[in-house]
Order: structure tokens, then sequence, then C-alpha cells
């Protein structure tokens, strides 16, 4: 079911920013969703937008099938877990939280249950009578969402709210929110801009630059199909080279013809390849598509990350569970279906469309 | 180090004694003695069995307290208004620039403003009413006194309201509050320090204004303060003038302490 709906959102600040340009998307109940961007990509204006703090300069949110566009922030059953908390600094752990609640005028034998029960839900129970300042950035972090979560609303947005956390803690949160939004069953929209923690958490993803959603979908779809070259270069590694289609299903580049997976593109038209670091297995020279010599090599823990140049002086990035010999020539081997083709500049919706009409050619066929 | 730091601390210290301490015990000496320099309850005895100066010691908390509590109610707007402007520096300049000028100046100006020549009368004038009589009334001595007391209770909330968060007064609209639940449970428990402060930058002094209540109160309102002047200028009882201004000290001190209280929270058992 469609809880949430944007439908042509452009919002001009007053200094004449236009900071997002014509946005549609559509949130299902119960789902984790990530609004992926750089600094700057317009994710927290989104965010104020659906949670009633900013106004659109045109276009329109629906909740539940009824435009909110022009209805009150206090008014909507939504509700924030702000970029730095916002934790009513004059208020203690058990106040803050229940200071949704104590607005609503609910009795105080109500309020107590309710308040503790969400403060086991981010394991604070125990916290109520101390004092915000007494806290750590962590446990901060927990009184936020608890404090949003005991109102029950139907869509909880969180804005950057692991970024301020060091890379422990903030692990431990991201698997502690995936649990408790799959224990309530409510819709998530997290705002972040570490793509890692999209891919871990979400359901969906929307990927935002300059005010526009570049490519939605699931975190798999948007990792292995990036529709271009700025998603690509966002979500992970990758090696991206210049290219020319020779026809469907064949692409040229680092001046050799491969086999690929995709078509529906013009014959001779300029593409960029996109083959993912992990994609490219090292194999003896003679059986690669592609002859590299390894010139760094790091080791990351789980993986070596070698940085190797082939014979045009392209450089190719690899994910390798063995090391190799600095200087060495080795083969890069990967399959048709590793190969990403991406048309310079096309949209998302362009991609959809050819994707739809190529897989259709191919059932035909 | 440590002598150096003592060094630099000799003239706030030397400040402090000369101009704080000496002229208190030299005031509760002079409130404890009579004329004769011999020890005496007798000028405590007087102040609270006569019944003048009860009288005039309610009269002065009554105007201390009218003077604070309108000047509030046009800051604290004011104040917050002030927070949501473009040219913030240009307005905060406005307000403080009549601070710098003299009180006794703006004192007269306003004999000149509200006096029965003066502007108010003249315009009255134009429909056919008037002369009222402005000056030396109540209501005078409390427009003037609020109006310069106004800028020393905007700055104080000015600046604790600068300092919240905007993200807590969203936060709150997002749990739900209304603009008056917001201002309620968030903006001024959270501006509370300011308006402290300002209350206390305006109602200690009010307790003592004498000066105006003499040009502008037409000395119909009379004060602690207006009496400490006589005690001390007229009648040359220092005494009894002394005694005022010790009332006047516990007063003030009694004030302080009452603004800062802080409330003890209830723990809760969940
Ligand atoms: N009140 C504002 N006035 C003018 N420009 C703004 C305002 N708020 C945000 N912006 C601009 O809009 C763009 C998007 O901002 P924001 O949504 O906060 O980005 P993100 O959360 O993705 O980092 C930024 O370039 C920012 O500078
Ligand atoms: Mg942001």
């Amino acid at each position: 079911m469609d809880i949430i709906k944007l439908k042509h959102i452009t919002k001009q600040y007053d200094d004449g920013f236009v900071a997002l340009k014509n946005i549609n998307l559509t949130i299902e109940s119960g789902k984790f969703y990530s609004l992926l961007g750089p600094s700057g990509s317009g994710k927290s204006t989104i965010l104020r937008i659906i949670a009633g703090f900013s106004q659109p300069s045109s276009g329109q949110v629906f909740f539940d099938g009824k435009d909110i566009t022009d209805l009150d922030a206090a008014k909507r059953h939504i509700n924030t877990v702000f970029q730095n908390y916002a934790l009513f600094p004059h208020l203690n752990v058990f106040e803050n939280v229940a200071f949704g609640l104590k607005i609503k005028k609910q009795p105080m034998d109500k309020i107590k249950p309710a308040v503790k029960e969400a403060l086991h839900m981010v394991r604070l129970d125990g916290y109520a009578n101390r004092e915000i300042s007494e806290l750590s950035g962590g446990q901060q972090q927990r009184v936020a969402i608890a404090r949003a979560i005991v109102n029950e609303p139907k869509v909880l947005l969180l804005d950057e709210s692991l970024s301020a956390l060091d890379k422990r803690l903030r692990k431990d949160m991201q698997f502690e929110l995936r649990a408790i939004q799959k224990k309530l069953g409510i819709t998530f929209i997290f705002v972040t801009h570490d793509q890692e923690e999209a891919l871990s958490m979400s359901d969906e993803i929307f990927v935002l630059n300059d005010g526009m959603i570049q490519q939605s979908g699931s975190p798999v779809a948007i990792y292995d199909e990036p529709v271009n070259d700025f998603v690509a270069r966002f979500i992970g590694d990758s090696n991206i080279l210049s290219g020319r289609m020779i026809k469907d299903y064949e692409v040229e580049f680092a001046n050799n013809k491969f086999k690929c997976a995709d078509g529906g593109i013009k014959p001779n038209e300029k593409v960029e390849v996109v083959i993912r670091p992990e994609d490219l297995d090292i194999v003896a020279p003679e059986k690669g598509n592609i002859v590299v010599t390894a010139q760094t090599q790091l080791f990351l823990g789980d993986h070596f990350e070698i940085k190797a140049v082939d014979a045009n002086e392209n450089e190719w990035l690899i994910h390798s569970t063995n090391g190799v010999k600095l200087g060495e020539r080795v083969g890069l081997f990967f399959d048709p279906e590793d190969i990403h083709v991406m048309r310079l500049n096309e949209s998302q919706e362009d991609f959809d469309a050819r994707i739809e009409k190529y897989e259709g050619d191919e059932n035909e066929n | 180090m440590k002598t150096k730091k003592a060094f630099f601390l000799v003239p706030y210290l030397a400040w402090i004694i000369l101009f704080v301490i000496l002229p208190i015990l030299l005031i509760l000496w002079y409130s404890f003695t009579d004329s004769s320099h011999s020890f005496t309850l007798s000028n405590y005895v007087t102040f609270f069995k006569n019944g003048t100066f009860l009288k005039m010691m309610i009269n002065s908390f009554w105007y201390a307290f009218l003077i604070t509590l309108i000047t509030l109610l046009i800051s604290y707007p004011a104040a917050y208004f002030l927070t949501k402007m473009k040219n913030q520096q240009l307005w905060l300049l406005l307000i403080i620039l009549p601070t710098w000028i003299n009180l006794l100046l703006k004192a007269y100006a306003f004999i000149g403003i509200l006096g029965n020549n003066g502007l108010v009368n003249k315009f009255l004038h134009l429909f056919g009413i008037g002369p009222v009589n402005i000056l030396f009334t109540d209501f005078a001595f409390i427009f003037v006194a609020t109006y310069i007391e106004i800028p020393f209770m905007i700055l104080p909330i000015f600046n604790a309201i600068k300092e919240i968060s905007p993200a807590v007064i969203q936060a709150s609209e997002d749990l739900g509050a209304s603009k008056w639940q917001t201002f309620r449970y968030v903006l001024w428990p959270l501006s509370r320090p300011g308006v402290e402060s300002g209350v206390q930058a305006i109602f200690i002094p009010s307790l003592s204004l004498f000066m105006l209540t003499r040009l502008i109160g037409g000395n119909k309102v009379i004060t602690l303060g207006t009496a400490i002047e006589e005690y001390f200028m007229t009648t040359m009882n220092w005494n009894m003038g002394a005694t005022i201004g010790v009332v006047l000290i516990v007063l003030m001190i009694l004030v302080m302490l009452l603004t800062n209280k802080k409330t003890k929270r209830k723990k809760v058992n969940l």
C-alpha cells in the first residue's frame, strides 16, 4: 500500500537556489527506504517537505491518498529523528520521550508503560531519570528514536541519524534500526550520504544528485545496474571506461571487443562501461580478457585491493581474495554479465523503457 | 605563576573592597547607630513600626513589579521577532542606542513631550481634546520607566532565544505541539535564563528609582529610593537613610534568590 507520494515537487529557496527539481516518488507502507546522495543534493529538503517544515514551491505531497501539502507539521502522522537529535535540553530522558504523549493529553498511567516500552526498544532500560547532558552521543541518538517511535507514527523520518556516531557504534545502530523497523512494521525513510549504510539497511534506495532522483530501486539493482556514471561512481568502487557500442550485445572498450548483456543502443554510439572490482578475476595472462600489470596492492582485512594498468594505460581496480606480485603481468577475466553498459546522460525512465524494449525483443526471438 | 595570577587580581579586589564591601559595612554601621554614634536598634524599630515605611516598601515593590511586568510583556515578543529578522545587528543597534543617552536627558525630554504644552497635548489639541495632565501621574512614571528599561530586558531575552536550536522548536512541532504548547513547554523554559537576568536587571534597580519619581512622577510616587534620597540629602538623618538602604539590599538579595531558584525534578518509577 502506498503511504506517501510526492508529485512533481520542486523547491526554490528564497535566495533563488533550486534545491529540488521535479521530484516524484512513492513510498510503500512498512518498508525501509533510503535517500542517498552527496551533501547538498537535497535529501534534507525532501525530508522537511514530507515532515511539513518546509513548503514545496510547486507539486503535491500525499499521505494515505490525501493531499497534505498544506497541512501543519504538528498534524501529520509522521515523526522525525533529527540530524543532531534535537532533544529538549531542559527535560530528562523520561520527559523527552513522554513529550508527544503529554501533548496529546494522554493520562500518566498510559504514558508510563509506553515510555518504558519505547526505552526498552532502544535498549535504554533504567535511563528514564537521566539528564540529556549525562548521555553519550549514541545514547542521545537512542532517546531521539524512542521519543519518535513512542507516538506510533506511520512513517519515521531519520536525517543522517547515525552520521555523528563512531564506526563501531554506527554498525550496531544500523542493525538495531533495521530490527526496530521490522518489529514495529512502520515505514522508515532514512537519509544518508553513506552508500554502504544505504545498501546494507534499505529495501529500496533513492539516489539523489543536484536535486534530482538519479535512480531508484533495490540495493542490488542499483549496485548492479547503475543508470549513469554518477550512480556508478557514487555507489561503490567501479572501473568506468569509455567505449563504443558495436551492435546489440557487443561492445568495444580498452581496444577490444567484448560480448555483453546490454542492447537497445544504436550501433557506434559512444557509451561508458562499468565493471565492479569484485567481478574481476585474476587468471593467467593467456586466459584473461585483458592483460594488466599490477602496480599497487593494499590488504583490507577481507580482500586485497589491487590497482593495475593495461596496455592502453587504463587503470583497473581489482578486489581479490589472493594477492599478486607487483609488476607481474596477469590476466583479468570477466563474464558478459559483469559488463554494465551505460549511455551518456540517460535518465532512469529512458533506461527502464530501453530495458523493457530490448527484453521484449529478446522474448520474441 | 600563582603570584602572577594574584597580582592581576589586585585591582579587582581593591575595587570590590573600596566600592562594594566598605560602603555596605558603612551603611550597616550607620543603620545600627544613632546620631551620637552609639549602638541602637531604634532605626529598625521605627522602620517596621511606622506604617509609612512599610507602605513605601510595598509601594516600591508594586511599582517595580508593574514596570518589570510591562517591560517583559513588551520585550519578550519583541526579542522573539528580532531573532527572526533579517537585519538583526541594525535593529539591535537601534534598541541599544537610547541607552547611550544620559538618564537625566531622557527624563527632561519626556517632560517636554508629556508636559501641558508638550507634543502629546499639541497632538490631542488637534482633536479638540485637552490639555490633559499626563506629566506627574503614575501612568507617566511607569511609561517612562518602562521605556528606559526595555533595552535591558530585550537584550538578555534575545540572546537566550537566539541560543535555542531551531531544530528543537521543530522537534516540538513534529511531536504534535501547537504553537502555544511549543511556547509553553519548550521556548519559554529554554529562554528563562534570559528572562531571569532581564527581571533582575530591571526589578532590582526599579526598587530604588528616585530621579524619575521626582521628575516624571512629580513626587506623587514615593518609593524607598525617594525616601533614601530624602533622608540623606534633605533631613540629613543618615542613620535612618542607611536603615532603609539595608532593607532595600535585603529585598534585592531576596529577589535574586527567588529568580534563581531551580525547581527540583521528580523521579519517575517505570
Ligand atoms: N534555507 C535555505 N536557503 C537557501 N538554500 C538552502 C536552504 N536550505 C538548504 N539550501 C540549499 O539547498 C541544497 C540542498 O540542501 P539539503 O536538502 O540540506 O541537502 P542535503 O541534506 O542533501 O545535504 C543545498 O545546496 C543547500 O545549500
Ligand atoms: Mg542534510
